[in-house]
Formats: structure tokens, C-alpha cells, sequence
């Protein structure tokens, strides 16, 4: 922030003729958004770091008199969900079991049908295509039970593997449209080459396309590793509580009506459960904002 | 480009000329294709097709705890609008949704208007105000439970510097509690309107704005009367995406209020998932996911018929 407020002020060693009146309210503006903005991860942080008799005597917003890791470390390891008080890292390693195939499961199926609709079009192909997107704004309470019954048919009810076939279903109609329409900006002629050079339908796909697709992958790998870590509903449904993702497990530290509410440990294990997105988020930058936007716009 | 296509497509080879093995590659490649999309039109026919109808075909019986009851044409329909917890869920959504939908739309275009004045460290303000929207509706919905609540948060920090009188207790507060949702819910979804209305702004012709300038339009006027009209299909879409966000919200309401006080922050989606995993009344849940249905169709219809309909007149 000190950069930035630096930058508001007109004196400083360079000139800026640049700074009208209007400028200034712009940047008034825009830096008290921003600070809103911060708020809540600034709070978040701050209080992690507190004691319990500070919290209760002093405000959220003033910063710690004495910065203490351990609500940090209760939140990992002992703080209590239900009925259990192992803290947050087994929900942790239940988020990564999800989230790791999920993503590398549902990536895939969308890419190859992505490719399949632009290069290898069959009848009806459009329709599906269609369908899919239509589908995809299906509120997910619609398809839930019988979801459920089919997870459960399939003898897969309560197990990271109903997870992962929902995640890959309902991630399709995004992902293929991405794959859809990046296949689609490909020049043909590399296909249509690597056909008349007898390579078939996997060979294409794994030397040539695939390949040359690097940046949706990053695009589409983003989108679902924080997708599917964030998600809360699939995970209490078809998890079973064995496997509660961090999502799950967090609201149930923060939300259980018993005991003495540690506020500090709740916002540690609230960052705690952000930390993965937020990683994501910071060092992939621009992917992850080219991710929501080619993920937004249809069509 | 059309034969080799229609060689695929049809599952014979291009030309009658080909060596028989050839012949051979060409079928386990068609085969290839038709497996590899296969997932996609299972997930079709099975789940956003199959699913559904299934759903709402049981929405007409008297199911209770497993799917099993008898054909009872809209009684699910009747008791569900008869409910009071139906009725303040849906109500609940209608004012949620609508402020907020104007609310996030109307704030994401002006942060990315102001994004647009070719300011310092765009990226780094970009971040900032993107942020949120990495988070979950649990983490969101846990940080703003914290700020808000009355005993420890915003309120009794204000007064404690002196403002005695400060009061924010609208979590607690039957009837405030649905802005508190709202300003915890827009804190998330505003920034993702402004990426989109950012990239729809970028992509107005320069030459528009030296046109308008020249014509002496002032700023606003030409923001609000020439781009804005120019970003309809931008506008759109994300209206689209943000409303049919908004008939799902579910895990945000849940880590805030859990629908509470009492019921004045329930919402349809949780109706839906409580009758159907903890009441035991599976009729009752189908027949209210068929209703949120209908609402994402009402969203949805207009939209295609403003996108996919008047490109003929193009």
C-alpha cells in the first residue's frame, strides 16, 4: 500500500503534470475499494495471530500486541470438527485425494471431447455440444439425488470416487467449451497433415494438439484445482465423512455450537482452507484472470 | 478439409482406392473418436438430460424418504407454496438476488470503468479486487460472519472509540440480515463482473472514443449512451452467469447464517438439500428443485433468444 499511496501524492522526485483534480478522486476512489477490499484478509490475518483475552479485549482491526502461532498450529492439529478433534489436516489431505484426480480426470475428458467436437465432428455432435452448455446452468440441487443413486448403483457412494465423477460432470460444459474453442482457433491444416501422414485419432491428439495446447491446459487446470477445492456441497454429499474436504470440515470447526468459540484458531483454519486458491490465484496471475474470462464468455 | 471431416464423421474411409489396411486404420480411428466422445454424450443423455427429467417426474409423487411413492399430480406443488419456509426461502432469494445482481453489476462496471483510466498498478488493484473470488462461499461466508458479528466485530470495535451509539447488527437482525448476506456476497462476486466488463470495455474501438471526443461528448455521456450499448453481449452474459449463480447460492448462506435468524436468511437451495438428505421428504425437495429449475429457465430463456435470436437480422 505504501507504493501506491506514495503514488497519489503530487510531490515526489520526478514531475507528474499528470495529476488533475480528476485523477486524484480516481485514484481516492479506486485505493478506498481496494482497501475494503483488503479488509477481510487483513482481519483474517490479524486475528489468527492473537490470544483469546486480546481478541476479547481489544478490536478486530487493531493489529496484535503479541503475535502467536498457535492457533495456527491447533487449527491444523487438534482443533475439533464434530466429533473428532484432529484439526484440519486430515481435510486437507481429503481436499488434495479430491482435488488432484478430479482435476487431471475431468481435464482430460474435456479435452479429448473438446477435440473430438472440433476435428472429428459426428452427427449430433452440435446437439450434445448444446445440451452441455444448457446443462451446465442446471442448478446441481436438480441432478443431486439421482446422482446420488447412481454413485450408489455403481457402489461408489461415500468414496473419493463419487467425488470425482461428479466433479468431472459438472466441470464438462465449461472445459469443453474451453478446449472446444481453442481447438477450434488451431489452423486445420496441421490436422488435416498429420491425417494425410496416416497419424490417427490418439496420435493427433497427444503429438500435435495437445502440445500446442499448453496455455488452456494452464487455463482449465486453474479453473478446477480452485473450483474443487472451494466446493462444499458435492463434498457433504458424496464424500461420506470419512473423506469431508477442508471446506466441509472448516464450517464444521467454526459452526459447531459447543465449547468456547477460539476465533483466532477459526480464522487460522479459515486461511488455512483459502490457502490453496489463494496460492493458485497470486502465482498464476493473468492465467487464472484468462481462465474466468474465456471460462465466461460462451459460445 | 470436408472430406477428411466426413471421413470421420461417416466412418468410412475417403477413397474406395485405399489399401484394405489402411481401410482397417481408418475404422479404429472413427472408432477412437466415437469413444473418446463418448463421456460427453453419456453425461448428457444420463445426468443434465436423464437426471432432470427424473427429478422432476418424481417431483409429482409422494415420495418420502426414498424415491418410491405414488403419482400425486401437484399436491408436492401445493404444500410446497403453502409452506412458510418455502415462501420466506423464495421471497429471501427474489430480494437477495435482485439487489444483489444490480448491486454486483452496477459496481463491477464502475471499478472497471475506473480501471480503464489508464491508472498505475492496474494489475496489482486488479488483483486486489479479484481476489475474493478465489475464496469459497464458506471462507467468504466464515470472514464476514467475523466482521459482522455484533459482539466482536465491526460494532463493538466503533464502540470502543467512543461511538456509543454505533450500531451494525444486521447478521442478528431478522430484517437486515439479507443485506448482510449481500454485502458479504458482493465483496466475493464483484470482481469477477469487472474482469468480464474490463475485457468488454478493452475491446471497444479506440477510434469510438476519438470520434466521440472530437464531437466533444463529455466522458460519462460517452460511457453511458455509446460504450455501454456497445457492450450489450458482455453485459448479458454476465448477467446470465451472475443470476444463475445467485438461484444456486447455497454454501455462503450456510457459513454465514445457516439461514438463520430463524428463518429470515433461508434460501431455496437449502430448502432443497435439507427435505432431501435430513427431513426425509424427497417429493417435497424435488418439487422445490423443480421450481429453481423453472426460475434458471427464466433467466436463461431471454438470453437466448437475445443472443441466438437476432443474429439472422444481423
Amino acid at each position: 500500500m505504501a507504493t501506491i499511496a506514495a503514488t497519489a501524492e503530487p510531490f515526489g522526485p520526478r514531475p507528474r503534470p499528470f495529476f488533475t483534480p480528476a485523477r486524484i478522486i480516481i485514484y481516492g476512489i479506486i485505493i478506498v475499494a481496494a482497501l475494503y477490499y483488503l479488509l477481510p484478509l487483513y482481519v483474517m490475518i490479524m486475528t489468527s495471530v492473537k490470544g483469546l483475552p486480546e481478541i476479547r479485549l481489544g478490536n478486530i482491526f487493531a493489529p496484535p500486541l503479541e503475535v502467536t502461532f498457535e492457533p495456527w498450529v491447533k487449527a491444523w492439529t487438534s482443533a475439533c470438527t464434530g466429533l473428532t478433534c484432529n484439526g484440519l489436516a486430515p481435510g486437507f489431505w481429503n481436499s488434495v485425494k479430491i482435488t488432484l484426480p478430479s482435476t487431471v480426470v475431468s481435464v482430460f475428458v474435456a479435452a479429448i471431447s473438446g477435440y473430438a467436437l472440433v476435428n472429428w465432428r459426428f452427427k449430433g455432435s452440435e446437439f450434445f455440444f448444446t445440451c452441455l452448455l444448457l446443462g451446465s446452468f442446471i442448478p446441481y440441487q436438480v441432478m443431486l439425488y439421482p446422482m446420488v443413486m447412481i454413485t450408489r448403483e455403481l457402489k461408489i457412494f461415500g468414496t473419493l470416487w463419487a467425488v470425482i465423477l461428479v466433479h468431472t460432470v459438472f466441470g464438462m460444459p465449461i472445459l469443453t467449451l474451453l478446449f472446444r474453442n481453442y481447438f477450434a482457433s488451431l489452423p486445420q491444416e496441421l490436422f488435416k497433415a498429420a491425417r494425410v501422414d496416416g497419424a490417427g485419432f490418439w496420435r493427433i491428439f497427444f503429438q500435435i494438439m495437445a502440445p500446442m495446447s499448453l496455455p488452456i491446459f494452464a487455463v482449465a487446470i486453474i479453473l478446477q484445482v480452485t473450483g474443487i477445492w472451494n466446493d462444499f456441497l458435492f463434498g457433504v454429499v458424496f464424500a461420506g465423512t470419512q473423506n469431508n474436504p477442508m471446506t466441509v470440515q472448516l464450517n464444521n470447526i467454526v459452526n459447531s455450537a459447543q465449547g468456547v468459540r477460539e476465533y483466532n484458531v477459526n480464522m487460522a483454519a479459515t486461511i488455512l482452507t483459502a490457502a490453496v486458491p489463494l496460492t493458485v490465484y497470486f502465482v498464476s496471475g493473468k492465467w487464472f484472470v484468462r481462465g474466468i474470462a474465456a471460462g465466461a464468455v460462451k459460445g | 478439409m470436408t472430406d477428411i471431416q466426413h471421413a470421420g464423421a461417416l466412418g468410412r474411409p475417403v477413397a474406395a482406392d485405399k489399401p484394405p489396411g489402411l481401410l482397417h486404420n481408418l475404422f479404429v480411428r472413427n472408432l477412437s473418436a466415437k469413444i473418446a466422445a463418448t463421456p460427453m454424450v453419456v453425461i448428457v443423455l444420463v445426468v443434465f438430460i436423464g437426471c432432470t427429467l427424473w427429478s422432476v417426474w418424481f417431483s409429482f409423487t409422494d415420495s418420502r424418504a426414498l424415491p418410491n411413492g405414488a403419482f400425486i399430480g401437484w399436491e408436492q406443488y401445493e404444500r410446497l407454496f403453502a409452506a412458510r419456509r418455502w415462501r420466506i426461502s423464495a421471497t429471501n432469494l427474489l430480494t437477495y438476488g435482485i439487489f444483489s445482481l444490480v448491486f454486483t453489476m452496477v459496481v463491477g462496471f464502475l471499478l472497471a470503468v475506473l480501471m480503464d483510466q489508464k491508472i498505475r498498478f492496474e494489475s496489482g488493484f486488479r488483483t486486489i479486487f479479484l481476489y475474493p473470488f478465489a475464496l469459497s462461499g464458506i471462507v467468504t461466508g466464515l470472514v464476514w460472519q467475523w466482521i459482522m458479528n455484533p459482539t466482536l466485530g465491526l460494532q463493538s470495535t466503533m464502540r470502543g472509540l467512543g461511538w456509543t451509539n454505533f450500531t451494525f447488527d444486521w447478521i442478528t437482525n431478522t430484517d437486515m440480515v439479507l443485506y448482510a448476506l449481500m454485502i458479504a456476497g458482493t465483496w466475493h462476486g464483484t470482481g469477477f463482473v469487472m474482469v468480464l466488463m474490463l475485457a468488454g470495455l478493452r475491446g471497444v474501438d479506440e477510434e469510438i472514443w476519438k470520434a466521440a471526443r472530437v464531437d466533444g461528448i463529455p466522458t460519462w455521456r460517452t460511457y453511458l449512451q455509446i460504450v455501454l450499448p456497445m457492450m450489450r453481449g458482455v453485459i448479458v452474459t454476465t448477467l446470465v452467469i451472475v443470476g444463475s449463480g445467485l438461484v444456486r447460492t447455497y454454501d455462503l448462506v450456510v457459513a454465514l447464517t445457516n439461514g438463520g435468524p430463524g428463518l429470515s436468511s433461508e434460501v431455496p437451495a437449502k430448502y432443497v438439500i435439507n427435505y432431501m438428505f435430513n427431513a426425509g421428504n424427497l417429493g417435497q425437495a424435488l418439487a422445490a428443485s423443480t421450481v429453481m429449475l423453472a426460475a434458471v429457465f427464466v433467466i436463461l430463456i431471454p438470453w437466448i433468444v437475445i443472443e441466438f435470436g437476432p443474429k439472422k437480422a444481423r
